[in-house]
């Protein structure tokens, strides 16, 4: 066992675990942040991608210890106050769902994406998601919403 | 309230996972079985009292719609939301015949206790079945709503308006909410009108305008809870040992090593065995010390190597046919031309993005389970057998899950749960990994088809035979006009557990069926999409036809050649809709695996009721189709998959994006049906026609691949 202090959605948080336990685990079961999910456990699906240190991070492979010290951004801290960030308000106007059990590894994603390219693509797009799997929209719906986060995001800055 | 009965009997013969015998059967448990007597009665009104909160109910009506004291509207129905769109379907529904916005609309799906069974949420039964029923309650409340507003009002109801959720007369206005209260309506409900006139198409203002899933927020702030989400007070997480192959029998075990482990409990009911601790990591790290000294007694199991003789090899020896007419021996002998061909699909897995997971909770006997199935009702059944109680004493709730696709028809959790929270007296949450879901979820039926045509002088089909082994019966027969026809379904010996799939046997049908009238076609000297409209006396499958040859530019980009690019074409119809859908492909000899380049599908399932989701369901099914046509197929060896990964199971990604275009036919004169499946079965054969196109080689199996150089 060991204690690992890190900051999850901006609060600082310790718990005590095996340092090999996947941080998937950690902030679903020790912490109650269950909007990561797991689809497959082997790095291929984007299911469980949170934000560490603003970077997109498979937690699934990503052992508790890792984190020791790090700041780590998962999807029920995106939202600030109530107010969806321009990604979600995005994916929800694009109607990018169906079962919607992708979702939050796509817009952490995104997020992530068009922080390094503000306007990208659809190729780059395409690329950029391309570690995340969807079985049930056929893609189309989640390129437009990046497209649309992209416009939306504009206009905040 | 069951409109269509899909159990055991009925349903179409490929849905084998509903016939299975129960996979436990466990010990009684003489404790809890005395314990349970006599509290049926308390449940039963406990029960009642939490629905009927404030509430005008009772009667007819309690069963689909609630209108509560502050007009909330609760819509509840027995289907599950598994993304397919039922919710804001039903949601959308009431909605309509209520005159209300749409936020003021709650549906509640399944939860056995409080919605009503509207049967297994398959066989895209949702829109006709379910939301007529609906449409109905809710029809029949607002007349209800406003007669009882007339006696109010002391007017006729037809001098009243409705609208908005209120009941209006000159300048006086009674709300839902004023109405709900009133004593009077409480004395009506006991006697609801039947129905009340639905609301013609042309008059809709929430049905077949696009509306997002009313639920999107909760989505996208990660704040929805799916089954694998679910938590309670106290709650152990459950980890099952797993035959190390398929067929193997547990002989032995010893639990000692894991009851050593801090917070862990152990179980071995026969055939089952498990653990549960205080976290996923250590119930695995616990049935890992059981496994390793677990005896097993393995069996023989064939390999994916020689399946498709294994099927013939083991087919059953008294099919009869389905369809038959004429005579096809005779047609055949008379054909001017006769063409043979057998066609083999895969195994596929559905893998939907949230494997199975339940969370079970015992408490004074009774057993409440929450779990992702389309199948709530039957899996209480399962778990009523499973612990010899009766299905009283158990709750099987559904929160909307991550997928679906035919694949969870069955409550492997849910009874794997139920055991471990049994023993541990607590409840208990199993997440099954993506490992487990590839190797021991039931997959979609291999298949086998062999089909003889005959050509008359006139290069008219004469003679149609066409044999399906061990997938099934959907679209088995034929929509084009031919004399002499027999279609029979030939069931065999599947090596693998096998169910239903999105469309069922209806993919491997018409792929074969589409593929060879491609062969037929070019035998006949004809262009395939005049070859197929010549044969077509079905309007609506020749208007889908139509529409997308325009639309991809069929007829030009006939004569146009590119080195390496071909096109091709396929149609369809299946669950009372059509489909079409042309495409271009590429095809790269180094790797033989073609690529879809672009795809136009025109999709016609009667009136629309919503149409992002009816488009977001024909993408959906475009892509989905396009895994199983290209490159997934199960393999196996020794009695394990060899190829249950996602690594290795290549499932369609953002970079296999073909060019899209879907077409919408909206038949406002026609009911609507269900749309989630049918737009999946043009998809592989009108790519296996494009890829002879390109290269002059037919591609008889699914995944098509050709030969690499
Ligand atoms: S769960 Fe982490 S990549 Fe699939
Ligand atoms: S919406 Fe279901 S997996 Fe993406």
């Amino acid at each position: 066992m060991a204690t690992i202090k890190f900051t999850v959605n901006g609060t600082a948080r310790s718990v005590e675990t095996e340092p090999e336990r996947p941080l998937l685990e950690v902030l679903r079961e020790d912490l109650g942040l269950t909007g990561t999910k797991y689809g497959c456990g082997e790095g291929q699906c984007g299911a469980c991608t949170v934000l560490l240190d603003g970077r997109p991070t498979l937690s699934c492979i990503t052992p508790a210890r890792e984190v020791q010290g790090r700041k780590v951004t998962t999807i029920e801290g995106l939202a600030a106050n109530g107010k969806l960030h321009p990604v979600q308000q995005a994916f929800v106007e694009e109607s990018a769902m169906q079962c919607g059990y992708c979702t939050p590894g796509m817009v952490l994603r995104t997020v992530s994406l068009l922080e390094r390219n503000p306007n990208p693509t659809d190729g780059e797009i395409i690329e950029g998601l391309n570690g995340h799997l969807c079985r049930c929209n056929g893609y189309h719906r989640i390129v437009a919403a990046v497209r649309r986060a992209a416009v939306l995001a504009g206009k905040q800055s | 309230m069951v409109d269509y009965a899909l159990d055991r009997e009925n349903a179409e013969p490929e849905r084998y996972e509903l016939r299975e015998p129960p996979a436990h059967i466990f010990a009684v448990n003489r404790r809890e079985f005395f314990g349970i007597a006599g509290a049926g009665l308390v449940i039963a009104a406990a029960a009642q009292q939490a629905a009927g909160q404030g509430s005008a109910r009772s009667g007819a009506l309690e069963a689909r719609l609630h209108i509560g004291e502050d007009g909330t509207i609760t819509v509840l129905s027995g289907k599950v939301e598994e993304g397919q769109g039922a919710l804001t379907e039903l949601t959308m529904a009431a909605a309509e015949e209520l005159r209300v916005p749409l936020s003021q609309v709650r549906t509640l799906l399944c939860d056995t206790d409080r919605t009503p069974s509207d049967g297994i949420t398959a066989g895209s039964r949702t829109t006709p079945g379910t939301v007529p029923g609906v449409r109905r309650a809710a029809a029949a409340a607002r007349t209800l709503l406003l007669t009882t507003a007339a006696r109010q009002f002391q007017v006729e109801a037809t001098r009243l308006e409705v609208r908005d959720g209120a009941v209006t007369h000159g300048g006086r206005r009674y709300t839902y909410a004023d109405l709900a209260r009133s004593p009077e309506l409480a004395a009506a409900y006991k006697n609801p009108p039947q129905g009340g006139a639905l609301t013609p198409v042309k008059e809709w203002r929430i049905l077949g305008k696009p509306q997002p899933r009313v639920d999107a927020r909760d989505i996208v702030t990660g704040a929805h809870r799916y089954p694998s989400d679910i938590v309670r007070p106290g709650m152990l997480y459950g980890c099952v040992l797993r035959p190390p192959s398929y067929g193997a029998t547990l002989e032995s075990v010893d639990l000692e090593a894991a009851r050593k482990m801090p917070g862990v409990i152990a179980v071995r009911d026969g055939s089952f065995a498990g653990c549960a601790a205080p976290t996923s990591f250590a119930a695995r790290k616990a049935v890992e010390a059981i496994a390793a000294g677990a005896k097993w007694k393995v069996a023989p199991h064939p390999s994916s190597d020689g399946l498709f003789e294994h099927l013939k090899k083991h087919a059953s020896r008294d099919a009869r046919p389905r369809g038959e007419r004429g005579n096809v021996e005779q047609a055949l002998a008379a054909a001017a031309r006769r063409l043979k061909a057998s066609f083999q699909v895969a195994y596929v897995q559905h893998a939907p993005m949230e494997p199975r997971a339940a969370v079970a909770e015992w408490h004074d006997g009774r057993l409440t389970v929450w779990t992702g199935t389309s199948n709530p009702f039957s899996v209480r059944q399962q778990l009523a057998e499973a612990f010899h109680i009766g299905t009283d004493r158990i709750r099987v709730i559904v929160p909307h899950f991550g997928g679906g696709f035919g694949g969870k028809h069955t409550g492997e959790a849910a009874v794997e749960a139920a055991r471990l929270a049994r023993e541990a007296g607590r409840p208990v949450k199993v997440c099954w990994t993506r490992a487990e879901e590839f190797m021991w979820a039931y997959f979609r039926p291999a298949a086998l088809i062999e089909i003889e045509a005959g050509l008359d002088a006139r290069n008219s089909l004469s003679a149609w035979e066409f044999a399906n082994y061990n997938s099934g019966t959907a679209a088995l027969g034929t929509p084009y006009r031919v004399a002499n026809v027999r279609e029979t379904f030939i069931p065999s010996d599947s090596p693998l557990r096998q169910g239903s799939y999105r469309c069922l046997a209806a993919t491997a049908n018409n792929f074969a069926r589409e593929a060879f009238m491609d062969e037929l076609a070019e035998a006949a000297g004809k262009d395939p999409l005049e070859f197929r409209l010549a044969h077509l006396d079905n309007e609506r499958i020749k208007n889908v036809l139509t529409a997308a040859a325009e639309r991809f530019g069929w007829a030009e980009r006939r004569k146009k050649r590119r080195p390496g690019v071909g096109i091709g074409l396929a149609c369809g119809t299946e669950k009372n809709s059509v489909v079409a859908a042309f495409c271009e492909v590429e095809v790269d000899r180094e790797s033989g695996t073609p690529r879809l380049l672009e795809i136009v599908e025109a999709f016609e399932c009667g009136a629309i009721l919503n149409p992002v989701n009816l488009r977001s369901q024909v993408e959906g099914c475009i892509m989905m189709g396009l895994g199983p046509a290209l490159r997934e197929e199960i393999l196996f060896r020794g009695g394990r998959l060899t190829n249950g990964r996602f690594r290795a199971y290549r499932v369609p990604r953002f970079r296999d994006l073909p060019k899209t275009e879907v077409i919408l036919l909206d038949r406002k004169d026609l009911e609507p049906a269900g749309a989630g499946e049918t737009p999946i079965i043009a998809v592989a054969p009108a790519i296996a026609n494009a890829v002879f196109d390109a290269t002059g080689t037919r591609v008889r199996s699914m995944p098509i691949r050709l030969p690499r150089r």
